[in-house]
């Protein structure tokens, strides 16, 4: 992830403001490259789009996936959709947030990690499921988390 | 004699350790001074089995698995590369029961091919459909759609074919295809498998559909919690333009046609199609009213055909061997196949592709094998998150739109997860609010507000604060969501909510009178 940076938000802004439909591929475009949406970002694409920065503001908040903030150095995307809860997935999300010590959407005081709900990554058939920093994990069980956390936590 | 591995690089199989074992493979090749060719393919969905990796021999594909790295070199020791007895040793992939049992005509090739080689999926009769339809009259592809009886796949289960005879009557110089590929229910993944394992049947869909309404152009909408199946996707297009299936004129035809790929931003309601125009018109993703619908009126103004994954990937198949071939398959008005998606706590969680007909009980206990913890069924979600919650009674319901509809029910996207005795069917059902309004766009105060609420009115039945009160009163709630809202997560959050109250009463501390109405 890149720190925040105007000249470079410039960049990506006017490579995707003449698709159709621009606003997402943007916003997709600048947590791709900072990890967030910075609040300094929504004049300059209001400005790209002719439209207001009270909708840029809309639609950023619209969508689970744009952060306004910085994520940790990892990101540990939890489903807690049915498929997962069936396998207990409610359980191990209490264990993740026991032991990070978080709440959904927090990250650790150490910048370590950021736990993030997700409904669904599609892996129904090998639940309980997760995504960390893009990487799919299945069939995850006490244990196994443990160890996946023991990874990303110094 | 270079030795040839199939592994699978399906989400799915990744999640379970299939690049690993690719590793594991690679690794144990090299120290016996083997030569081996290792192909990455889409998954077969068995997934219990994954990751399930097939090695090459004289008399076909064998199969091993479940896999572990660690298994890899007993594995050649027991000599995989002849398709040699070992425990994990599955046989041949298309003996095997769950997969035997099946009519894979969406699916045919996922598992089998390498998803990135166009001379794979020409070889297993791809392209076939568009170099048929590329020589007959636009109105002539759209008859055969209809008459083949496919209904969306998405879940409204609307004719197909008569979505797209709307938008080719539609007078625009300008139309487009618009792929939704929003697969947000929980339960289902059968849109990402084809994606990941056979992205070029999607392409060939949607080509087939430009040249039948006018449409020179064509996106696909991904949720972004599909990187893979971006990614995928992505490279396919890529592919596919260098060969020529895309651009101008696509595949030999007089048509241009080009594909785009648009993601998502994690919002549910994305996948309703309104939703889904407005976000890829670069707006928030709230519901439109309709008429008018997107046949006539969708992506910017324009006539767009907005159709699932599995309806798309279902219409090479329909024109290469015709529509009679697709309607023989199932009941009803229920014709072809659905690719069925076992999911949550079942024993065989996977992907099985069969004519309409077969019944739940079939599907959960015999294909299935009940549960994953060895535990009695007792729930079963049908449809995703708004579908209805299953009790045993109710399993000889056949899979069909009109069967589970008359039982208050829907088959939706056809996902099926299946929850053991340990289930808490009012939490499920708070869950059920819960998520309507996380993922609410906000439009219709009976989903925006009542789901919050919703969420309020369970917390205090199963804390047994005036439960009877209560109970009448989210009964009265749902009602008012069910009739009040324009969509249908507001409009459908009812179905899990009574579901789970009038077949689960129990768990709602529900009164003997109640319980006996049962």
């Amino acid at each position: 992830m890149k720190s925040w940076n105007k000249g470079r938000a410039e960049e990506i802004i006017q490579a995707h403001r003449n698709t159709q439909g621009a606003a997402l591929p943007i916003l997709h475009g600048l947590q791709t490259e900072f990890g967030f949406v910075s609040e300094e970002a929504i004049p300059m694409i209001a400005d790209a789009l002719n439209l207001t920065r009270a909708e840029i503001h809309g639609i950023v908040t619209f969508y689970h996936d744009f952060r306004r903030e910085p994520a940790g150095r990892h990101v540990l995307k939890l489903c807690r959709a049915e498929a997962c809860q069936s396998m207990g997935g409610d359980a191990l999300a209490a264990r993740v947030r026991e032991r990070l010590r978080l709440g959904w959407s927090e990250t650790t005081d150490d910048r370590s990690v950021t736990l993030e709900p997700v409904y669904c990554l599609g892996l129904c058939a090998c639940a309980p499921a997760a995504m960390l920093d893009g990487r799919p994990v299945g069939r995850l069980d006490r244990e196994s988390l443990d160890a996946l956390l023991d990874g990303v936590q110094p | 004699m270079t030795a040839r591995f199939f592994v699978p690089r399906d989400s799915g199989s990744l999640a379970v350790g299939a690049d690993e074992v690719a590793v594991a493979l690679a690794s144990a090749a090299r120290k016996r001074n083997t030569p081996v060719e290792i192909v990455r393919t889409g998954s077969r969905g068995l997934y219990w089995l994954e990751p399930m990796i097939e090695v090459a021999t004289p008399k076909g594909r064998i199969a091993y698995g479940p896999v572990d790295p660690r298994d890899v070199d007993a594995l050649f020791d027991a000599g995989i590369l002849g398709g040699g007895p070992h425990a994990l040793r599955l046989g041949p992939p298309e003996e095997i029961p769950f997969l035997k049992r099946q009519t894979r005509l969406t699916f045919a090739r996922c598992g089998v091919v390498d998803p990135l080689s166009i001379s794979d999926y020409r070889a297993h009769g791809g392209w076939r459909g568009l170099e048929r339809a590329i020589r007959l009259e636009p109105a002539m592809i759209v008859e055969e759609v209809i008459q083949s009886g496919l209904r969306g796949r998405g879940g409204a289960g609307f004719p197909t074919g008569i979505k797209w005879r709307t938008v080719r009557d539609a007078e625009s110089v300008q139309k487009y295809v618009v792929c939704n590929a929003d697969e947000g229910d929980s339960g289902t993944f059968a849109d990402r498998m084809i994606m990941e394992g056979d992205p070029f049947v999607l392409i060939e869909g949607m080509a087939i559909a430009g040249i039948a309404t006018g449409a020179a152009k064509g996106f696909i909408y991904i949720r972004s919690e599909y990187p893979h199946a971006v990614a995928t996707m992505a490279a396919a297009i890529e592919a596919a333009r260098r060969e020529g299936w895309l651009g101008k004129p696509a595949a030999g035809s007089f048509n241009d046609f080009d594909i785009e790929l648009r993601v998502g931003a994690g919002a549910y309601v994305c996948g309703e199609e309104t939703s889904m125009l407005e976000s890829m018109e670069g707006k928030r993703g709230v519901v439109r009213a309709k008429p008018p619908l997107p046949a006539h009126h969708g992506f910017f103004g324009k006539p767009t055909v907005v159709n699932n994954v599995l309806s798309l990937a279902s219409v090479p198949i329909i024109l290469s061997e015709g529509a009679q071939f697709y309607r023989d398959f199932g009941m009803g008005r229920s014709r072809g196949t659905m690719p069925i998606q076992l999911a949550g706590n079942v024993k065989r969680g996977g992907l099985f592709e069969t004519a309409f007909g077969v019944t739940l009980g079939e599907l959960v206990d015999d294909i299935g094998g009940g549960t994953a913890s060895g535990r009695p069924v007792r729930a079963v979600q049908v449809g995703g998150p708004l579908g209805a919650y299953f009790p045993r009674t109710l399993f000889d319901t056949p899979f069909d739109y009109e069967a589970f509809a008359a039982r208050d029910g829907l088959i939706g996207h056809g996902g099926i997860v299946v929850f053991d005795d340990t289930v808490d069917m009012a939490r499920q059902a708070r869950f059920a609010m819960e998520f309507c309004a996380v993922e609410s766009c906000g439009k219709c105060t009976p989903c925006r507000i009542g789901s919050t609420r919703g969420v309020e009115i369970i917390d205090r039945i199963r804390h047994d604060v005036e439960r009877e009160a209560n109970l009448a009163l989210v009964e009265d709630l749902c009602s008012t969501m069910k009739f009040g809202s324009l969509c249908a997560l507001g409009g459908f959050t009812p179905y899990p909510v009574m579901s789970a109250i009038r077949h689960f009463p129990e768990d709602f501390g529900a009164s003997p009178r109640l319980a006996a109405a049962e």
